[in-house]
């Protein structure tokens, strides 16, 4: 069932936005996200509420937990209305320790139940981190099968706008290296919807790398989207533009730049092949490299820090997989080597633009066949 | 200089056996279920809450099932430092002989339905959650019979089954999760309770606090054993605790002390723990117990403490020898019959000790097992992913 939901809602989404950027490119209009009349939009916000709510109702074992999720409704409004409809006994307030309470959210898990534990902002998820990587992502080898443990980490990540250095750090990189969690990065509503209720599911732990900025964005929405059964596939990515001249690879917010990134390369003749990873760990080599052998060229894009990063390892894979079919040198585009810096035109250098994956892609272009 | 205030603090440690039991008839090696009621060898301090009595009752079977486990758990432990010395037994192996009464006691006390979690000296609680010793030497030399299938090793044992959670080889992160497994019991409204056991050294632990707030908070089943064995590795307490008094370092989560060395005085004080966490929450408690071993293979435990003070806790208070003489004054058995018990014991360790050594290795393919419950195809690598790497189902 599950192999069968993930096919169609890939066939839905490739089928819809595909055909529809298409069409807005023939007629020459920019928006990347206008829609035929009578279908659905939602924010990303919603996608996250309406997940959470449905695996809650589906299972009684779901419950969530993190600071200020119940009565204050959410720091961003992500679990809004769930303690009015589930209880307190469903939904739990916890005291400023993230330590303490991500280790007994995996306790719980160790005994079977199914914690959504929220932190405010990844940033904090450093205070638990023992209990992210040795209590929860090596249980299940070290036990040798005997202890699995269904939790979901889930949160903000990533850079917000003037939050400063110790608010804005991605944690992309650092999860995604350890064998025995998963690390999923939703860009979409249907990204959102289908990664979340995937991951409340899934017997292991996986930590949910969401993004402020997006929470507001609307997306279109497929009814198939809508159901309550809908799930996406765990390590499949995405192709949201299909392109034939250099493949540029990303995840969360920066799937929004460098689709604006594809539309301005269009308008100087280089299809552009915009890949969604959507899931870190698994990483979908299989998708990416295609799409290199397919391109001959590849920019990586990703927010967090530019050394050891995602981008790096994709890089790495593409060299290791895809060498012969390269015409060019890979290219990253990431966030600055520096710490996030609060003046916003500072800012503004230590995060990625369109413009910098405009002249990466370029670069990666005008190399001699 | 540092020594002679040890053998001063050390003296405390040296608390001396309770006066004469009444003798009764002599009896046969029994089964023997009648009730016997025996004092505990100190009355418990309490923090917050009315102490259990001293008066414990206990049973000939139970007391000689008592003296069985945990010369079994003495005998294991004696023989890991040999395998160990053997090199067959590699990395880190921390050693539980001379606590065996916080194990057996706790036991006694409480059922497989409720949990225990502790820290990496879990040889001995594993085998009191029903866990056999082949499976115990298997999983200390690597062998695809041991308890996690030699991919654990001696600080990651485990018995889901019998709700033990572990074997966490992180100082102090048990406690939290503990608190989880309670959580746990509570939501599912399982009216049973975890025991989450950590040392002195954990005692300090940020996260010990954060998860005692919320188990206070929230009324979570929790009782949070202090193995009070004096030294966090080659610190004694102290030098690490500015209050030492663990069972009051809970400030608003009630504490009881109590003998770790007496399995009877263990046995009284879960049963309370597990009655009182039911109805009120978290309670602490600190068992006063030693390690003849140093904090692990690595460390001969001389450098911090006296040969003496070892010797000397051996001699007054062994958990074993203590219920030997029970037994012997309660005419349950003779000092022969216990004797002849041991050497069965010691047949049955070295018996498994050579079962284990002739168990096979894990298979290479072994190396990406379990990684995740479902790898949905993806890939994991060895060293050089274009000699090894597996699809993960």
């Amino acid at each position: 069932m599950w192999g069968i939901l993930g096919r169609r809602a890939v066939v839905v989404d490739g089928g819809f936005s595909a055909s529809c950027l298409r069409s807005r490119m023939r007629s020459g209009l920019v928006s990347a996200r206008s829609y035929a009349a009578g279908s659905k939009e939602m924010t990303v916000r919603d996608a996250l509420n309406s997940a959470i709510d449905e695996e809650m109702s589906a299972d009684p074992k779901v419950f969530v937990m993190g600071e200020e999720v119940g009565q204050y409704q959410g720091a961003y409004k992500i679990t809004k209305g769930l303690l009015e409809k589930y209880g307190p006994e469903r939904v739990y307030d916890t005291p400023i320790t993230e330590a303490g309470f991500t280790g007994i959210g995996v306790g719980a898990a160790y005994a079977g139940l199914k914690p959504v534990v929220e932190f405010m902002t990844f940033n904090f998820s450093m205070q638990a981190i023992d209990h992210i990587i040795n209590s929860a992502a090596k249980s299940n080898y070290m036990s040798a099968g005997q202890i699995n443990v269904p939790i979901v980490f889930r949160g903000p990540n990533g850079a917000a706008a003037g939050v400063g250095a110790q608010h804005s750090q991605c944690y992309a990189a650092w999860y995604a290296s350890v064998p025995g969690l998963k690390v999923l990065a939703p860009y979409s509503a249907e990204d959102a919807r289908g990664l979340l209720k995937a991951a409340i599911r899934d017997p292991d732990p996986v930590v949910f790398l969401e993004n402020e900025l997006l929470y507001g964005e609307s997306f279109p929405i497929s009814e198939e989207a809508l159901d309550s059964s809908f799930c996406l596939p765990i390590g499949k990515a995405k192709i949201e533009r299909e392109g034939k001249d250099v493949t540029i690879t990303t995840f969360s917010k920066m799937v929004g730049f460098a689709l604006k990134a594809a539309e301005k390369l269009a308008e100087e003749g280089i299809s552009a092949e915009v890949i969604n990873l959507r899931s870190i760990r698994p990483l979908d080599r299989a998708t990416i490299n295609a799409s290199v052998r397919k391109t001959s060229r590849l920019v990586t894009v990703e927010e967090g820090f530019p050394q050891h990063g995602v981008c790096a390892e994709i890089c790495a894979s593409v060299v290791e997989e895809s060498f012969s079919y390269l015409d060019a040198p890979v290219e990253r585009i990431a966030g600055a080597d520096v710490p996030m810096p609060y003046a916003a035109n500072l800012e503004r250098l230590a995060l990625p633009q369109v413009e910098d994956i405009v002249r990466a892609a370029k670069r990666a272009c005008f190399r001699s066949k | 200089m540092a020594l002679s205030r040890l053998s001063s603090r050390s003296t405390t440690l040296f608390q001396p056996l309770a006066a004469a039991f009444p003798t009764t008839l002599r009896r046969h090696i029994s089964t023997d279920t009648t009730p016997i009621t025996v004092e505990t060898s100190l009355p418990f301090t309490s923090h917050l809450v009315e102490p259990p009595s001293r008066a414990v009752e206990t049973s000939s079977s139970e007391l000689l099932s008592f003296f069985r486990d945990m010369a079994l758990m003495r005998r294991m432990e004696i023989a890991a430092d040999s395998l160990y010395k053997a090199k067959l037994i590699r990395g880190f192996c921390h050693l539980y002989d001379g606590q065996e009464a916080v194990a057996i006691g706790m036991e006694a006390a409480i059922t497989r339905r409720d949990a225990i979690i502790t820290s990496y000296r879990d040889h001995c609680t594993f085998l009191g959650r029903g866990g056999g010793i082949f499976e115990a030497f298997s999983e200390l030399m690597g062998r695809t019979t041991g308890c996690s299938k030699g991919k654990g090793g001696s600080m990651h044992f485990y018995k889901k089954d019998a709700s033990f959670y572990g074997g966490h080889g992180i100082v102090g992160a048990q406690a939290p999760l503990g608190c989880g497994l309670a959580f746990a019991q509570k939501y599912s409204k399982e009216e049973a309770v975890t025991f989450t056991l950590y040392g002195d050294g954990a005692a300090n632990q940020g996260q010990l606090f954060e998860a005692l707030n919320i188990a206070a908070l929230w009324d979570l089943p929790a009782v949070l054993v202090c193995e009070n064995n004096h030294y966090g590795m080659g610190t004694a307490e102290w030098r690490s605790a500015k209050s030492p008094a663990y069972f009051k370092r809970g400030d608003y989560v009630p504490g009881l002390k109590v003998d770790g060395m007496d399995a009877l005085a263990v046995k009284q004080a879960c049963k309370f723990a597990k009655e009182h966490a039911l109805k009120n929450g978290p309670i602490i408690l600190e068992m006063d117990t030693y390690r003849y071993h140093g904090h692990s293979m690595s460390d001969p435990g001389s450098t911090y403490r006296t040969r003496d003070e070892i010797s000397g806790v051996r001699q007054v208070r062994d958990p074993i020898d203590r219920v030997r003489k029970l037994i012997i004054s309660h005419d349950i058995a003779t000092e022969k019959e216990l004797k002849d018990m041991e050497k069965e014991v010691r047949k049955e360790v070295d018996a498994a000790v050579a079962q284990a050594k002739e168990s096979p290795i894990p298979e290479p393919s072994d190396l990406f097992t379990n990684i995740y419950v479902k790898g949905f195809g993806s890939e994991s690598f060895g060293a050089d992913r274009k000699e090894l790497r597996a699809t993960l189902p």
